[in-house]
């Protein structure tokens, strides 16, 4: 096990459409476990499109990401999904649940899908993670019977269903007010420093990154300070 | 792959569009009930039609066929020669249309594996008369425990029962036209002349009736051995012999081979009634062409469902992907759909269609050409249900696929930031 889980090496990007733009420029940094990092920068500055190049969504680039020492480059479609399922969580903006299920079950079915353990123990799972959360009780409501910030907490215990090595988030309190926004963090810097969980937030809220373990600052497609 | 998992969230899809999800699934029932009952339908009305004709001709029928000898003495006399011969008006020779040494050619052809029965009859040329007035008619002499076998004899006697003709001497079973014209009853005496001018008296056992007019008004029926007694001729006197084969598609083939081991005349059933086999041809064609175009409506209607349920639940394919779904998961999640509904729509058609093609089979069917039909024939093959089973799901399997693959290809990436 090394200590780093993730490693961005020269990474460049272009956009295509309509003319040739390079987005991303000589991306190069490394995190350790148990590290809560954010990406700043500016909107258009490219943050969230290395977001998705690093959560193996987006393939389209050069240079070379490695989660867990193992390199993505060459990886088929099924491979990534099978990595993005196993190693990371998600949290975006928008909760984006299923309303077609319960709470339970949305933060169930990545672990489903991992389906390294029994319905059984992945239900009692969920419902622990629900628990850290502080949400156990809604879980057999409908998401859409809940509230905000309820919503993004469910999509964090979803997140962290399959015990992911990294936890990224795309402006995951973007969408929130002041109060759930402050509980969305302190959930996140709970599970950085009691359950040593690595995280990787996107945001250009500047106070919320300043209270992270690191930051990194991106500006014009390229990293200016990754302290 | 979790085929549970995947099975789970397709069948929420499913449930959060129920409505357009019974639309289209309805869809398929009707189209399958449809192509049940129609099949069945036009199957047995094929089967029936084809049946009056066919059934009750012989695959293959040898006979004697008089005509002019095709050697003429003068011919073995100028063979070799400079010299070729004209000769007008030349007769048949004074024969009788019998086969020769029939019994032996019966035994021979009973033993042929192809063959499943073989029925000799005797032909005989009569008068029916009535008062002074003479009718034309033909008496067949039949074998009539064969006759019946091969030919379902008994479903055209409509009147009497057939065995009598075995079992009373110098009985008769009349065509119901002829008996109507002789207005004559069961157990009354007819009497007949022959070409030879002989007068024979019979005894009407039963009157039979095959749906064509001309046919009833002039055939009877009765036993070989009084059709040769009729004639004055030994039991060994008989003009056809009717073989009936286990593969029908076999005659001509066998026809010939017969035509040239026995030396008589032998016309198959195809060369007979080739137009009985285009027409349920193109009744068949048409019933599966309909019964498809049917199909693939529905599944158009299914192509349709599935592509609005992929933009409606961009969102969750998108999420799902996200969390590790890959592509074809996505897709089987959307084959899984569209199959269900085939699968459902098409179990119930399957039913439906058997109900409906039950329904048109008790509906009243009279007519007079055919005396043993009382209501519409079906054809209860299990063949259609076979067909109309797997192309519900080829069909929906196909209008599924399509929306499938693009769902898979969704970018999570281009759904997520376009919030």
């Amino acid at each position: 096990m090394t200590d780093t889980v993730l490693e961005a090496v020269h990474i460049n990007k272009y956009f295509h459409d309509p003319v040739k733009v390079k987005v991303l420029t000589d991306v190069e940094f490394s995190l350790s476990r148990g590290e809560f990092t954010s990406i700043i920068g500016k909107s258009g500055c490219g943050k969230s499109t290395l977001l998705y190049i690093l959560s193996t969504m987006d393939t389209d680039y050069e240079g070379d990401l490695k989660i867990d020492g193992i390199s993505m480059r060459h990886k088929k479609e099924s491979e990534l999904a099978r990595v993005r399922n196993e190693k990371i969580g998600f949290v975006f903006q928008f909760h984006y649940l299923l309303n077609e299920f319960s709470v339970l079950r949305n933060v169930m079915l990545p672990g489903e899908k991992l389906s390294k353990r029994t319905t059984k123990e992945i239900e009692s799972i969920a419902y622990e993670k629900l628990k850290i959360l502080g949400i156990e009780k809604e879980a057999l409501k409908r998401p859409n019977q809940l509230s905000g910030g309820q919503k993004q907490r469910v999509a964090i215990a979803r997140a962290l269903i399959n015990d992911p090595l990294i936890i990224m988030g795309d402006e995951p309190t973007g969408n929130l007010d002041k109060k759930n926004s402050e509980m969305v963090f302190d959930i996140f810097r709970e599970l950085a420093e009691v359950y040593h969980q690595s995280l990787l937030i996107v945001t250009h809220d500047n106070e919320f990154a300043h209270r992270t373990h690191r930051i990194i600052e991106m500006e014009d497609g390229r990293i200016v300070s990754k302290a | 792959m979790n085929l549970k998992l995947i099975g789970d969230v397709a069948m929420s899809l499913l449930a959060a569009r129920l409505k357009q999800t019974l639309v289209a699934a309805i869809g398929v029932t009707f189209s399958i009930t449809m192509f049940i009952a129609l099949l069945s339908f036009m199957s047995g009305l094929n089967d029936l039609l084809d049946g009056l004709i066919l059934n009750r001709t012989p695959h293959i029928r040898l006979y004697n066929e008089i005509k002019q000898s095709e050697h003429q003495p003068i011919a073995l006399y100028s063979k070799g020669i400079r010299q070729y011969n004209f000769i007008s008006s030349v007769k048949p020779a004074n024969e009788k249309p019998q086969i020769r040494n029939s019994g032996a050619i019966i035994d021979a052809i009973k033993k042929d594996s192809r063959v499943s029965g073989v029925a000799p009859k005797v032909v005989v040329q009569v008068f029916y008369n009535i008062g002074t007035i003479n009718l034309n008619g033909i008496i067949n002499g039949i074998d009539v425990g064969a006759e019946n076998r091969l030919f379902s004899f008994q479903n055209y006697v409509v009147a009497g029962n057939y065995m009598d003709l075995q079992n009373i001497p110098n009985s008769i079973i009349l065509g119901i036209g002829a008996a109507e014209t002789m207005l004559v009853d069961l157990g009354d005496i007819i009497q007949i002349t022959t070409a030879k001018g002989d007068h024979v008296q019979l005894k009407v056992v039963g009157f039979f009736q095959s749906g064509i007019l001309d046919i009833d008004k002039v055939q009877s029926y009765t036993s070989l051995a009084t059709a040769q007694k009729i004639l004055g001729e030994s039991n060994s006197y008989i003009t056809d012999i009717q073989v009936k084969l286990h593969d029908l598609l076999l005659a001509p083939a066998m026809a010939k081979e017969y035509n040239q081991l026995f030396s008589v005349e032998a016309t198959d059933i195809q060369t007979a009634n080739s137009q009985f086999e285009t027409g349920s041809f193109i009744r068949t064609l048409i019933s599966y062409a309909v019964g498809i175009t049917l199909l693939i409506v529905a599944g158009f209607g299914i192509y349709n469902i599935l592509n609005m349920m992929i933009y409606e639940k961009m969102d969750g394919i998108a999420i799902l992907k996200a969390t590790g779904f890959s592509g074809g998961d996505v897709k089987w999640v959307f084959v899984t759909i569209a199959l269900t509904i085939g699968f459902f729509g098409g179990l119930l058609g399957l039913l439906f269609g058997f109900v409906l093609s039950a329904i048109i089979g008790q509906v009243p069917f009279e007519t007079a050409s055919l005396p043993t039909v009382k209501t519409y024939p079906i054809n209860y093959s299990p063949t259609f249900y076979v067909i109309g089973g797997v192309f519900s799901i080829v069909t929906t399997y196909l209008a599924g696929y399509f929306p499938a693959r693009k769902a898979s290809k969704i970018d999570p990436v281009i759904i997520i930031r376009g919030k």
